[in-house]
This record gives structure tokens, sequence and C-alpha cells, in this order.
């Protein structure tokens, strides 16, 4: 198998697990952002990666040069990190809201109040 | 001019109007502003759906780039099926959240829940007209984000819980879906769906097998099935939709329930028929046979929760699941029956959960509360609420001359058309189910009397009672007098099923 070619793949997979793992298990609300925005950042990563045509250079027109990166795949992605500022924008302001309503972003405190209420 | 770009317009209408509901500032103003926008939208979705019945297939090239280069606009019957509903919704949820949200939300707040309602409305009509699987990424996320905030307005703090939790999860799924289209464009270069379709079935990296059968594709539409089932809350993956619609302002619940699930189940029907046709998802993969069982599992469990409520929205949340899972069941029979048993389910279940919603709101701005031990006879000085309450709940049940009866009995015939009892028998279960609960919420409402201490209530202001009435006498005029939904669900599942063999 050829490691070394595929790297971009490999990082994308590990970011992708770690940051679905800190979403799934992590008991504070800001971390599990961090692991919503590591696991978007890790798709962009994806995305990026299948552009590179070997030895294709910059997409930017210029004279002498015959190939070029495809660029479709970055314009679809700066999209997609607009997305992703305005979903992590969206949740950060909702943890201060929890904040001033429940006085703590723990999980588990924030449930035992709600039980009692 | 307008009968050329009407298929943007009625995307672009509520778009622009949004902001405008922002600088108009408080009061009247930023709500007539979205009312003439819905109802603007509505307007051109039923000459669309007129066009669409004629002519067929209409299409719409962003700024005049052809397609599969420029982004296409293609509106099919089942799409402005869906998006007719959509509209019909938003154009009677509007003038009832004029009275709803004084009631419910600040005053310095309503005209950015205008927008956001807007923005929500807009991407959800987005979804239905788009014909590209990029596009209906960047839909999704608007009508998603701008949920997120229409979700926290609530009255309760838990509110803010439910709305981050779903926030969590709609990014999830919402990636999941960007996943599976970076995938499809990887094997094919294209991101028109009609293009996928065809570069699909096309030959592969190695000339001989077509790519819809490598590993890639089929990795893609796990990610896509995944993604989308998070969405429209097929179980198991439903834990965020009972906090949502219990805690959101009831024009939210109302809006929600009767539209954004049912997008969500345009969606998949878009990948599973339009993008990749029947030999991968339903011949080579076993997914009739993962779907219907889930579904159907979802439906009976879903009901059984239900029954042990104590919280009228929660109640009708739970009951929601269910019938989103008597919709996929029509959908992954992959039949003619089916789905036009699937599609006739989701128009009449947003009539009938449209209906009960906005019926609780009613009740919600009387009482203030949604608990069953507060809310003890509170239908008997309610009686027009109490009317749409009750005709709401035989159409869920699925009682003869109500639209639930039409679509519950063209599900039955379908399923048993293929020759499952044992899904059948399912379905009548999950039925007796649900005359359990109905018989629950009305048993509180109106024949337990009011405790002599409480204070008492009077029917609500005719701005919420009329749009209720409106949802509830269409359940019996569907069910009743007019079939149009039935004819056009047929013709949109002869669609489907043409665009899956081309």
């Amino acid at each position: 198998m050829d490691l070394i070619g595929l790297f971009n793949y490999w990082v994308f997979i590990v970011l992708m697990m770690s940051g679905f793992y800190l979403l799934l298990s992590a008991r504070n609300l800001v971390k599990k952002i961090i692991g919503v925005n590591l696991f978007q950042t890790s798709v962009f990563v994806f995305y990026i990666s299948t552009a590179n045509v070997t030895g294709g250079a910059v997409p930017i027109h210029d004279e002498g040069i015959e190939v070029y990166s495809n660029p479709l795949p970055h314009v679809l992605i700066l999209t997609a990190i607009v997305v992703g500022v305005a979903s992590t924008a969206l949740g950060l302001s909702l943890i201060l809201r929890i904040k001033a309503e429940y006085g703590t972003i723990e999980e588990d405190e924030v449930d035992a109040q709600d039980v009692l209420s | 001019m307008i009968e050329q770009h009407a298929i943007i317009l009625v995307v672009v209408i509520p778009l622009l109007a949004a902001p405008l509901c922002v600088l108009l500032g408080r009061g009247a103003l930023a709500w007539g502003a979205a009312t003439a926008a819905v109802w603007s939208s509505f307007g051109l979705a039923l000459y669309l759906l007129d066009r669409t019945l004629d002519e067929g297939v209409q299409r719409y090239m962003l700024g005049g780039w052809q397609a599969p280069v420029g982004i296409e606009y293609r509106l099919d019957v089942p799409g402005a099926f869906v998006m007719t509903l959509v509209t019909a919704i938003g154009a009677v949820v509007l003038p009832y959240s004029w009275t709803s949200v004084r009631k419910e939300i600040d005053d310095h707040r309503h005209h950015w829940f205008y927008a956001c309602l807007l923005l929500c409305f807009a991407g959800l009509l987005g979804i239905t007209v788009t014909g590209d699987a990029f596009n209906l990424f960047v839909f999704l996320e608007i009508s998603s984000l701008s949920t997120y905030v229409l979700v926290s307005m609530g009255r309760d703090r838990r509110a803010l819980t439910a709305s981050f939790r779903y926030l969590l999860l709609g990014t999830l799924g919402a990636t999941f879906y960007l996943i599976g289209i970076g995938f499809m464009y990887l094997m094919t270069g294209t991101l028109n769906m009609e293009d996928l379709a065809v570069r699909l079935a096309g030959p592969g990296p190695d000339g001989v097998t077509p790519v819809v059968d490598t590993t890639t594709i089929r990795a893609a539409l796990a990610f896509l099935s995944v993604g989308v089932s998070i969405k429209m809350a097929l179980f198991p993956l439903h834990v965020w939709l009972p906090n949502v619609y219990a805690y959101a302002p009831s024009v939210v619940s109302a809006f929600l329930s009767a539209t954004a699930t049912k997008v969500a189940i345009l969606v998949l029907l878009r990948v599973f028929y339009t993008v990749d046709g029947k030999a991968i998802a339903f011949e080579s993969l076993p997914l009739a046979d993962t779907l219907v069982p889930l579904a159907i599992g979802g439906a009976v469990v879903a009901s059984f929760v239900a029954i042990y409520q104590r919280d009228v929205k929660r109640l009708l949340a739970y009951s929601s699941i269910a019938q989103v899972g008597y919709m996929v069941v029509g959908i992954g029979l992959a039949t003619q029956l089916g789905l036009a048993a699937g599609l006739l389910h989701l128009f009449n279940h947003a009539l009938m959960k449209g209906a009960l919603f906005l019926a609780i709101g009613c009740i919600v701005y009387r009482v203030g509360q949604t608990r069953f031990e507060l809310l003890r006879g509170v239908g008997r000085q309610m009686p027009l609420t109490s009317a749409a309450i009750v005709i709401g709940g035989l159409s869920l049940v699925g009682v003869p001359l109500t639209a639930g009866f039409v679509s519950k009995w063209a599900l039955l015939d379908a399923v048993l058309e293929d020759g499952r009892w044992v899904t059948a028998s399912f379905i009548l279960l999950s039925s007796l189910l649900s005359v359990v609960y109905v018989g629950q919420l009305v048993h509180v409402l109106l024949i337990r009397r009011r405790p002599k201490d409480a204070e008492p209530v009077r029917e609500a202001p005719l701005w919420l009672v009329v749009p209720t009435l409106v949802l509830a006498a269409a359940n019996l005029w569907f069910g009743v007098v007019d079939s149009t939904p039935s004819e056009i669900s047929r013709t949109a599942a002869e669609a489907l099923l043409q665009e899956m063999q081309q």
C-alpha cells in the first residue's frame, strides 16, 4: 500500500475520527464544539487533497503552464468553511447563554439541574 | 419575466426579505414583510406546481451558465409537491405567528425571529429546487443554522440545551453528507445530480465495472444515508427531536414538524433515486431490507414511548418520529405504490401535525404550560381548539374520512402488494398504539374536569384559532372531497422511477 502517497487521506481519517470521538465523549460543551470543528476541518483537508493534480500548478492562469490543479474543490471548501465558522459561532453563543442560565458548561451538571426542575 | 424566473424567485424573495425584516425593526413591519414574502412564494409555488404537472421538469440555469458547469435549478414533480407543501404551511403559520410570537418572545427579538424564520423557509425551498448536490448542502445548512436560532428562542431554558444538541448532531449529519458528496465528486468529477446519475452508470477506472459498483461509491452512499437520516430523525438517529419540538416556541414547533423532516425525506429521495438509480441502492445493496425494518421498528418503539409522555408537545414529537417511520417504509419498498404512499403520507402528516401543534400553541397562549396535570379539562373551555385537536388526532390515528386514513390505506396496500405481511402487521400495531396516545390527549383535555381552584380559561384569539382550523379542515377536505394530493403523489412516484431508469 502506498503509505506516503496517501498521506493526506490518512491525516483526514485520523483528524475525522479524533473529532468524532471528542464530540461523543467530551462532557464539556466547549470541548464538544472543538470536536465538531476538528471533524469539519478534516473534511476540508480531504476535499483540498482531492484537488491535487500530479505536476499541476496553482490554478492561476499564467503563460507557459500546461497543467493546473483542480480549482473547484477549493471554491467548494471556501463555502464549507463559512458554514463551519457560522456553526461554531452559533454553538459558542449558545454555550454563553447556557452558562448564564445554568451557571455551568459541564453537560452532567446541566442535566442534573434539568432533572431537579 | 416572472414566468421565466419563477423558480429562482420562490427562493430569492424570502432570502432577501430576511435582512429586510431586520432593517424594518420592531413591530408589525417585520411581520408584514415576512408574511408578504411567504405568501408570494406560496403563489409562485402553486403556479410552478401547475406548470410542472403540465409541462414536466422545469429548468433554470443560474447566471445563464449551462449545466453541468453552472448550477442548475431543476424542479420535478416531487420537488414541486414538497415545495407547495412547505409554502402552504408557511402561509398558514405566519398569520398565526403575529399573536403567538408577541406572547412567547421578547419584543426586542421579534424582527430577528422573523428574519430567521424566513431564512429557514428559503433554505427548505432551496433544497426542493436545486439540481446541484453541493448547492443542496449549502441550503441544508442555511435552514439548519436558522432552525437552531429559532429553537433557542423558546421560553424554557431547556430550549438552549435542546438547540445545542441539535446543533451538534445536525452539523454532524450535514458533514456526513458533505463527505458523501466528496466521494462522489472524486469518482465522477461532477456535482450536477443528473450528470452524476449518467456518469455513475458509466464505466469505472478499470473500464469494465460501472462506477456505481466501486467501494468508494458504496462508502459515499453510507455517509449520505446516515447524514440524511440524522436530519430526518429516522429511528435510531432521532434523539435530538423530542426536546427540540417540546421547548421551541409554538410557531416553530408547528412549522418544523410540518416541513423540516419532510424536506429531509426529499433529500433521501434525491440521493437514492435521482442521483444513483435503483441498481446500486436497491439491487446490489440490501437497502430495502435495512431501511424498512428500521423504519417500522422506529414507528412501533416511538409510538410506545409516546404513550408514556406526560407533556403534550413531547407526546406529539414522539408521534412524529413514528410517522417518519411510515414514510420511510413507503420509500424503502422502492415500488411505485410504495413511493406514492410515502409521498402522500408526507403531505398528510404535515397537515395533521401542523394542525395539532398550532392547536397546542392556542392552549399555550391561554395556559402557558404543556404538562398534562395543568391541562385537565382545558378543552371544555376552548371548544374550537379542541375541535382542531380531535380532528388532527383522528387523522393521526387514520380514522376513515380523514386525510390520515387515505395515506395509511395506500401504505398498507403498497406493503401488502410487496408481500410483506410482517411489516403490515407492525403498521397496524403502531396505529393501535397511536389510538392509545391520542386517546390520552383527548381524555386529559376534554373528559377530565378542570380543578375547582384553577383559573378559568377562554377560547384563544381568532388570529390563532382561524389558521388552526384551516389546517384541521384541510385534514377533512383531503380525506373526503379532494384527491388531488394522491394523484400528484402518484405522478411524482412515476417521475422518480423514470429518472432512475434513464
